[in-house]
Parts: C-alpha cells; sequence; structure tokens
C-alpha cells in the first residue's frame, strides 16, 4: 500500500490512519495527534483555521516521505493527515504516523516528520482567540 | 505575458483577493516579479519580503525565470501542525 497523504476539511479519521500504516509484517506503529490547545502564551483560545496550497502541501508531503524512508530505511510506510478550515479546541489538526517491522527506528522517523511538516509545507495557521486573529508561523 | 499569481494566508488577505494577474516581460526574474507586484499592490510591500516564491510548486530562487504558463505562488511564513 502507498503512504497515505491528505489534506482535509473533514474531521481526522485516525481509524483510516491506523489501517493505512497497518499490515501483518509491520509490528511497530507510530503516530503523532496534533490538537488545539485551548490556551495559548495565556490567551484564551477560540479556534484555529488552516489554510493550505494545496497541490504543493501534497508534493512536498510526499517528498518528505521518501525522505524519512531513506533515512530510516526500516520505515515501510509513512502518513501525513492535515485538516484544513476551522479546527475547534480539542480536534485534531493533523496525524502523522509511520510504519516498520521493528520500533527502533519509528521514533526518530515520527519526530523528524513532525517537524519537516512544520518547516516547508505550504500550510498556515490562524489563531483566533480574546485577543483577536493573528497568522502564527512555526516556531 | 499575463503571470498568474496565487497569495495565501496574510497575503491574501493583505490584497483581498487569492490571486492576481501581472504583465511582465517574457522571461522575467522571480526578482522583477516581486518587483512589479510590490509597485502594483503598496500595501503588500510589508510581507512581501518574508514571502518565498514558488514557481510551479518548487520554492525558486531570485533568478529564476518565469515562462507563460508557470503557475507562481507567494508563500508567507508556514506554520502547519
Amino acid at each position: 500500500m502507498e503512504d497515505l497523504v491528505k489534506i482535509t476539511e473533514e474531521p481526522i479519521d485516525l481509524e483510516e490512519v491506523a489501517s493505512a500504516l497497518s499490515s501483518p509484517e509491520l509490528g511497530a506503529i507510530l503516530t503523532f495527534v496534533g490538537t488545539v490547545r485551548g490556551i495559548e502564551d495565556g490567551e484564551r483560545i477560540s479556534y484555529l483555521e488552516y489554510e493550505a496550497y494545496e497541490e504543493m502541501a501534497k508534493e512536498e508531503l510526499l517528498a518528505i516521505c521518501r525522505e524519512i524512508k531513506a533515512r530510516w530505511p526500516t520505515v515501510q510506510r509513512v502518513a501525513f493527515v492535515h485538516r484544513i478550515g476551522r479546527v475547534g479546541v480539542g480536534e485534531a489538526a493533523v496525524a502523522i504516523g509511520v510504519s516498520a517491522p521493528h520500533r527502533e527506528e519509528t521514533f526518530p522517523a515520527l519526530a523528524y516528520a513532525v517537524d519537516r511538516l512544520k518547516e516547508t509545507v505550504p500550510i498556515w495557521k490562524k489563531q483566533v482567540g480574546e485577543k483577536g486573529a493573528r497568522w502564527k508561523p512555526a516556531k | 505575458m499575463r503571470v498568474k499569481v496565487l497569495l495565501f494566508a496574510g497575503l491574501r488577505e493583505a490584497a483581498g483577493e487569492a490571486e492576481l494577474e501581472l504583465e511582465l516581460p517574457e522571461g522575467a526574474t522571480v526578482e522583477e516579479l516581486l518587483t512589479a507586484l510590490e509597485k502594483e499592490r503598496p500595501r503588500l510591500s510589508r510581507l512581501l519580503p518574508l514571502a518565498k516564491v514558488a514557481v510551479n510548486r518548487r520554492v525558486a530562487r531570485k533568478g529564476t525565470e518565469i515562462h507563460p504558463g508557470d503557475e507562481v505562488a507567494l508563500i508567507p511564513p508556514v506554520g502547519g501542525g
């Protein structure tokens, strides 16, 4: 099965992510779910609004999948699902996962996947809270 | 040539439009596109220096030439996740 790369306005389906990463020979499945915090630097947050340059974002994510497999060759599958549009507090904005026959390479590979997503993929986040709305670049 | 430029996030909001068209000489560079854009849309001038330019969905250098039919987009600082 192929890697899963998806940008969607629908709530993220974690079952879909797990099933994309599952196979009888893969004994280690690791996933990261990023959810919306209700408090950010002391400010009460109402929701986040995500926007993507979808075609480019998907190409960048597929490139990151290839990078991960080149660096950690036991990693067989990678999944990136990112939500766009309005995402409420406590809801998942992103789910990222990797799977391999054994666990050793999955931990560094997943950490790398999360970092790379924030660096180069054309997705933007607007934070809307009690102090107003502003676009927040990755730290 | 007429070049279509896609705008996102803060740049889209500042421009009040998600895409715009610019008239440029054929083979104009990314740097020339930015100069022309700043002249035509002065209210973007604060945000433009922070943006990268993608040509055909790849981040381009200042010297990259733009040809008819290319897909050009401005990429303000990203923040997924």
